[in-house]
């Protein structure tokens, strides 16, 4: 199976690490995975702005890329939504390669049936499952399943989990005060489980929702899933 | 009623992020709206999980609605027919002018100066109130909701519970204020406040001659049309004046009885959470010596033959007004209803008043932006209109037929620019790299300059990174090669000072 990792233009320019630990999870059960250097953006942003023609065409990079492989993984759930529900309607062609692409908690535990990949990770962990994650891409419990094998984890449920924290891309900027009132609600959440992580299976969320923590010296880290998963006891992250 | 405050004109309102502004800083409203929506909320979420095959019944009412928007014509003119056979007689209107005309003239004939009404979301479209108040003719609202709007002079903020902005100490003042029959020392408790509408309403009732009703079904093959309602004030307009005027949106129509089966269980339980709503009233035409007289029925297009028109934006027709997707909606939770600018507020009202008003102002081109696509109200919709599919299509069209907004555009285009080529993209990312002792000496950065302020308002912004994810797999060949700078990346330790600090470690 050749693999190619879709790394998304905001993990790439912005959170090298979570790529890092792609690359890292997947050699460590087995898989190679390459990075092809063509790649840039799923044209989320344009579309979801409404700037369809510039999306269209991130859409026909993004589909030149990718095309020649057997799966292709991301560690977005949004992106890979993008991908899957939009791209094949802006460009028929599309479909195939949409239907091979692969949120990271997806890939393994559908394409390569594993739930326990032999992490460790000895922290107080709370998720929050991103709308796209939950709503367009339907993943599920499949984070939850991986995390729940993570060996150390002090695993604990955030409340009201699936609740959006304001975060929708251009939203964030162009409705800042609503997104703001959104996000505060959230960090109460997170707060409330006393963690000491914040993990989601998006940067840009976490970005969001870490931006306020940050901001409220709330002592809460964010990380991405596959850095968790990607941890072990000889080579912890 | 002062003439200004008969007047709550939505034409010049804000766009929404201006008027959602306001209502974010009001920590009474949020509290309101918080408490109202998170309990309908979960007691909707009880009615449907009662239901095993939700599923199912979801997918009929949205195949109903759809080969009905296929068929509208027909369906219109059997409708017609079947309503002139019974005796009714029917008025089709262009537009909201056209309607409240027909309306006017409607009262007018009868030599009355008063109606009470059954609340309808289709008048409330049309301004109806303040056009008749034009006319001379003083329209009464007995919808216990609709009744504190009117009085308050104030405008609906929610399609099912227009008040929903209010608290009971708010309401309790409006009545002595407002009600001029309300008891001088009106207590706030939900029992005292409905006896006081109750007495005020009935004596509307009694004397009404004319009633103005809205319609939720408009059964097609024996022209019969349906209201649910929860108050039985409907029930009271319905049947007790001699002449009963009803308004509704052509897309109201089913084709026959049996399809009301799938409607009357999806929407009391959608909107109220109710297995079934206390009052459901069904009448054709005229009959002698039973309820009105006269029966005039007045088909409003008003921009829906423009909808229909839009293959992705014609499902917001669909639409029964349950209003399940404000209940869920976190953006509605902490905006309100208001700063949506019309009658329909909420996710449904952010697809639906720019493709019925057209998307040319501001306050309508910023609709469809009103919204983070989180999808819980297309999860909750009972006729599955996919909304954040049609607020991204409607985006589309603001950026082409809306407002100008020329910084916008420009910054987007140079995304899309430097992102059409992963050179430009390389090239960015290592500008970024080189910035961030300067733009974030912390490891943060706490202000950004222009429309990105908006982000630092309130949030942090991570520093870029020491290189990009594609500068590191060139230099180290995907983390094969040896990788000095930085540690043995990614079978190494992975905790170097840079990876920390983009954790938020030192914060």
């Amino acid at each position: 199976m050749k693999i190619a990792l879709f790394l998304t233009c905001v993990n790439d320019t912005m959170y090298p690490e979570t790529g890092k630990a792609m690359v890292r999870l997947l050699r460590r059960l087995g898989h190679d995975v390459e990075f092809p250097p063509g790649q840039t953006c799923c044209g989320q942003m344009h579309l979801n702005t409404g700037y369809r023609t510039q999306a269209k065409h991130l859409v026909k990079g993004f589909s030149e890329t990718f095309d020649a492989y057997d799966a292709v993984v991301t560690p977005s759930a949004s992106c890979a939504a993008m991908i899957r529900d939009w791209h094949p309607r802006l460009a028929p062609r599309t479909a195939g390669l949409a239907s091979r692409v692969h949120e990271l908690t997806e890939f393994l535990v559908d394409v390569l049936g594993v739930t326990d990949v032999g992490a460790y990770y000895p922290h107080r962990v709370t998720y929050h499952p991103t709308c796209h994650s939950l709503r367009m891409l339907h993943v599920g419990d499949r984070p939850l399943k991986l995390l729940r094998e993570v060996r150390g984890i002090d695993l604990v449920d955030l409340p009201d989990a699936t609740q959006c924290c304001g975060f929708g891309g251009t939203f964030a900027l162009k409705n800042s005060e609503v997104s703001a009132a959104m996000c505060a609600d959230k960090v109460t959440a997170v707060r409330e489980t006393g963690a000491e992580t914040l993990c989601a299976a998006d940067n840009s969320c976490l970005m969001h929702i870490g931006g306020a923590l940050s901001r409220t010296r709330a002592g809460v880290r964010t990380v991405h899933l596959a850095e968790i998963l990607a941890s072990t006891e000889e080579d912890p992250s | 009623m002062t003439s200004q405050n008969a007047m709550p004109t939505y034409l010049g309102m804000p766009s929404f992020p201006d008027a959602a502004r306001r209502a974010v800083a009001d920590p009474r409203l949020r509290g309101n709206l918080a408490h109202a929506t998170g309990t309908i909320r979960e007691r909707r979420a009880d009615a449907v999980a009662e239901l095993d095959d939700w599923g199912a019944l979801r997918e009929s009412g949205k195949q109903i609605k759809d080969h009905v928007l296929a068929n509208l014509g027909h369906y219109l003119r059997v409708l017609e027919e079947k309503v002139t056979e019974a005796g009714g007689t029917v008025h089709w209107a262009r537009d909201a002018a056209e309607a409240n005309r027909i309306v006017a003239d409607l009262v007018k004939a009868t030599g009355e100066t008063e109606v009470v009404k059954v609340k309808s979301m289709a008048t409330q479209e049309i301004g109806l109130n303040e056009a008749l108040a034009e006319e001379g003719i003083a329209a009464y609202e007995t919808d216990l909701a609709e009744l504190i709007v009117q009085l308050g002079h104030d405008r609906p903020s929610h399609i099912l519970v227009p008040a929903i902005h209010r608290n009971r100490s708010d309401i309790r003042d409006i009545f002595r204020k407002e009600m001029p029959d309300a008891p001088a020392d009106l207590s706030d408790s939900p029992a005292d406040l409905a006896e006081a509408a109750r007495r005020h309403l009935r004596a509307k009732f009694l004397s009404a001659k004319v009633a103005v009703s809205g319609v939720n079904f408009a059964v097609a093959d024996t022209g019969t049309l349906v209201v649910l309602e929860s108050e039985g004030n409907g029930r009271m307009c319905l049947t007790l004046p001699e002449t009963l005027i009803s308004v509704m949106g052509v897309e109201k129509i089913v084709p026959t009885m049996r399809d009301l089966e799938v409607f009357l269980q999806l929407l009391p339980r959608s909107s109220t959470a109710e297995r079934m709503n206390p009052y459901t009233s069904t009448w054709t035409g005229v009959h002698p010596g039973d309820g009105p007289r006269d029966f005039h029925l007045v088909l409003l297009d008003n921009g829906r033959t423009d909808t229909l028109a839009d293959e992705v934006g014609r499902q917001a027709l669909r639409c029964i007004r349950c209003s399940a997707c404000l209940n869920v909606c976190p953006v509605y939770e902490r905006a309100g209803g208001h700063a949506y600018g019309s009658p329909y507020p909420g996710p449904i009202g952010a697809i639906l008043s720019p493709q019925i008003r057209g998307i040319g102002s501001e306050v309508d081109a910023s609709l469809p932006y009103a919204s983070s696509l989180c999808g819980a109200c297309f999860e909750a919709c009972p006729v599955a209109i996919d909304i954040p599919e049609v607020l991204v299509h409607l985006r589309a069209r603001a950026v082409e037929d809306g407002p100008r907004h020329p910084v916008e555009k420009a910054a987007m285009t140079a995304a899309g620019w430097t992102l059409r080529s992963p050179a430009r993209l390389a090239l960015a990312q290592r500008a970024a790299s080189a910035s961030r002792r300067i733009v974030a000496p912390r490891g943060r950065i706490r202000r950004l300059p222009g429309p990105l302020g908006a982000w630092t308002e309130t949030r942090d912004a991570p520093a870029p990174p020491k290189e990009s994810f594609r500068a590191w797999w060139a230099r180290t060949d995907g983390g094969r090669a040896p990788d000095p700078g930085h540690g043995t990346d990614p079978a190494g330790p992975g905790g170097t000072e840079d990876a920390k600090r983009e954790k938020g470690e030192d914060a």
